[in-house]
């Protein structure tokens, strides 16, 4: 398994917008791709659950992959986060 | 207090009687379309897992053709169907369905149904009001798959059906009407009051109902189990066994009463002391010709011809309207069928009326007033019901809602024309055709007097009587327990309209909501009127209760009555007389008296 520690940064949080994005990206994976907030657990491939998960900005999340393509499937991601998902 | 217990109970208004025990359907207004049935065996839960596939295919194509056309005028918001793509798949929604669909052996819609409504539990905890908000989005995306699952079942839906328990904020009439009864066991809603006209389609359609619960639409979920106890105004959700049990015995008994009271209903309402009072049914659907026969009515004191107009740009034309009382007519034929001419506005509106826009629309232009003013209408509804007159000779007709003399003979005065006009075309009426009016503003109980020399007939419509009189809106829950059909200037009212008549030498009649109330039989009876119309499923009860009740009590009862102060003093008093006189017809109904008679010795 492999993990990663991030601070939603863009303005809206994890939004539609951007939820669409991370499941848009995670899908082209075959691992199981998941968000962490306080110990709940969204799966990154559906959209409901990111948006129930409700992150505004700020909020500190963990993404774990597990898989084959594990790896490529998080810096996938963090390149998302790291853009503010092309908001500004 | 019945045993067992209950996740909740809920007390309401209970409009239509009986018990119905079920599974809770909740609908959204203007989205009336029951769809739910169990799958017998397993091979055809893959026949639903198959249709719900091809449903949400049909979704994504049509949402990425939707998609593309975004792309290329608002390319900023394309996002958003592709966030609806995304919901589309989604577990919470798609996986979910499957899930349900494996699990409990249901079809597709129904599932996806079940599915929306728990991912709309996980939103509405959320605080993030934006995100709360997304939901929507995920309505709409389930309303899309739903259409396309609807339509394919229209041909199919053959399947094994289980009848449900409508749940719904507010019904209207048309609403209602829509519902498929057979498919429907009881209907519960947050709004609405006793004489609401949902209440009274329920009722004419045997549909136990409670209204005025407030929060039933918010508190259940598609599925549960509950109870709904038409007598006593109450809802139960997720019953326990013994609560079951208890309900399940009661449905029996009063099932058991009913076949014994309906066994008889053919005899006439006569009393000990050989007074004998028509008992007519009131009636709104032509489907209802049918109870109005098996419950043994006398004919029809009112037949309401609103439905035909409901959810209409253009008013039915001329011969819609001729075929259908002709139909009705000759059903009940050798008996009379009174005709109430167009009774529009208020709370039946179609779609041209509700473009009026006022502020208070039971003072407004409703009923005859609406029907003088557009006179086209009036017209080709009075030359149908001529028409039919000629051919049947069992038509009565009603004008509603009549103020004063002056109203009263612009009615006549359009009336006449339309006669004439029928006698230059050669075609056939009724030339004894008796016309009269219901007597519904308290404006037309003070000259009652001047009216009667001019009608053949009066009918007391006490909903709209009570209503105006009392001044209160019968479909505001803030104030519907105002609404006393036994408060004593009602009654004063009602012997004030009852001795014009008389001494007019007119028959009068009484058919409102109050007529099919067993327990103010006593005092209807004081009246001496010359008939009672009423829901035909009341019929047999009352006409029951009447042939062991006797004139001379009655109008003993009525004088006694008429100087008391309260409505709850008369109804304390009719509750005592009910448990003394007529024991074995009201024990199985304690709850409906409102409070229960001091000397009846069991507790509630």
């Amino acid at each position: 398994m492999v993990r990663k520690e991030l601070t939603i940064r863009n303005k809206l949080g994890l939004h539609a917008r951007a939820a669409a994005k991370i499941v848009q990206t995670s899908n082209q994976f075959q691992s199981n791709i998941c968000i962490i907030k306080n110990g709940r657990e969204a799966n990154a491939k559906s959209m409901l659950d990111i948006l129930t998960l409700s992150c505004p900005r700020g909020t500190r999340i963990e993404l774990r992959a597990e898989g084959k393509d594990a790896a490529e499937a998080l810096s996938a991601l963090a390149v998302l986060f790291d853009n503010k998902f092309g908001e500004e | 207090m019945p045993p067992g217990n209950a996740r909740m109970v809920l007390k309401g208004i209970g409009v239509a009687p009986g018990i119905a025990i079920g599974k809770a359907y909740r609908v959204d207004r203007n989205k009336v379309s029951l769809v739910y049935y169990y799958l017998p065996s397993p091979d055809q839960t893959k026949r639903e897992k198959d249709r719900f596939h091809t449903a949400v295919d049909k979704a994504e194509a049509d949402l990425k053709k939707l998609r593309a056309k975004m792309a290329g005028e608002f390319p900023e918001h394309a996002y958003i169907i592709d966030t609806h793509i995304h919901i589309l798949r989604d577990r919470m929604l798609y996986d979910e369905t499957i899930r349900i669909i494996d699990e409990q052996e249901i079809n597709a819609e129904w599932a996806l149904r079940q599915a929306l409504e728990n991912a709309q539990q996980i939103f509405t905890k959320i605080d993030d009001e934006y995100i709360r908000s997304r939901f929507s989005d995920v309505d709409f995306v389930a309303e899309r798959v739903l259409q396309n699952l609807t339509g394919q079942n229209k041909q199919s839906v053959a399947g094994i059906r289980e009848r449900v328990i409508v749940v719904a904020q507010d019904l209207s009439p048309a609403d209602t009407i829509q519902l498929q009864v057979e498919k429907t066991l009881g209907i519960v809603t947050d709004m609405g009051g006793k004489t609401s006209h949902t209440a009274i389609i329920t009722r004419s359609l045997d549909i136990p109902t409670v209204v005025g619960l407030e929060k039933v639409y918010q508190e259940v979920r598609s599925g549960e189990l509950m109870v709904v106890d038409g007598h006593a105004g109450k809802v139960i959700i997720d019953p326990d066994e013994e609560l079951l049990n208890y309900y399940y015995e009661r449905q029996y008994q009063l099932e058991r009463y009913r076949k014994e009271v309906v066994r008889c209903a053919e005899l006439p309402a006569e009393t000990e002391d050989g007074y004998h009072i028509k008992i007519q049914a009131n009636i709104e659907l032509l489907e209802e010709v049918v109870a109005v026969i098996d419950n043994g009515a006398e004919g029809v004191g009112l037949y309401r011809t609103e439905y035909l107009y409901l959810n209409l740009d253009q008013p039915p034309a001329e011969e819609t309207l001729f075929w259908d009382y002709r139909e009705v007519a000759e059903i009940i034929y050798p008996e009379m069928l009174t005709i109430r001419t167009l009774d529009l506005g208020a709370d039946k509106l179609t779609t041209r009326t509700r473009g009026l826009g006022e502020t208070n629309p039971a003072l407004g232009l409703r009923s005859i007033r609406l029907c003088l003013q557009e006179d086209e209408t009036f017209r080709t509804q009075l030359r149908a019901i001529l028409r039919v007159s000629g051919i049947t000779k069992n038509i009565k007709i009603m004008f509603p809602m009549i103020s004063g003399v002056g109203e009263l003979r612009a009615a006549k005065t359009v009336l006449e024309e339309v006669k004439q006009s029928l006698v230059q075309e050669s075609i056939e009426f009724d030339e004894n055709l008796q016309v009269g009016i219901m007597i519904e503003v308290p404006s037309a109980v003070a000259v009652a007097d001047l009216l009667a020399r001019e009608v053949d007939f009066f009918s007391i419509g006490t909903n709209d009587l009570v209503q105006y009189a009392l001044a209160i809106d019968r479909v505001n829950e803030n104030v519907a327990h105002l609404y006393e059909p036994l408060h004593p200037a009602i009654l004063r009212m009602i012997k004030q309209a009852a001795d014009a008549g008389r001494q007019a030498g007119i028959s009068v009649s009484l058919c409102g909501e109050l007529a099919g109330e067993p327990l103010y039989i006593p005092i209807l009876l004081g009246f001496e009127l010359d008939s009672l119309s009423m829901n035909p499923l009341a019929v047999p009860r009352v006409k029951k209760i009447i042939r062991n009740a006797s004139l001379e009590e009655s109008k003993d009862f009525l004088n006694e009555v008429l100087n008391f102060t309260t409505a709850g003093q008369i109804n304390d008093y009719l509750c005592d007389l009910a448990w003394k006189r007529f024991r074995e017809d009201f024990e199985l109904f304690v709850d409906e008296m409102g409070k229960l008679p001091a000397s009846s010795g069991t507790g509630q």
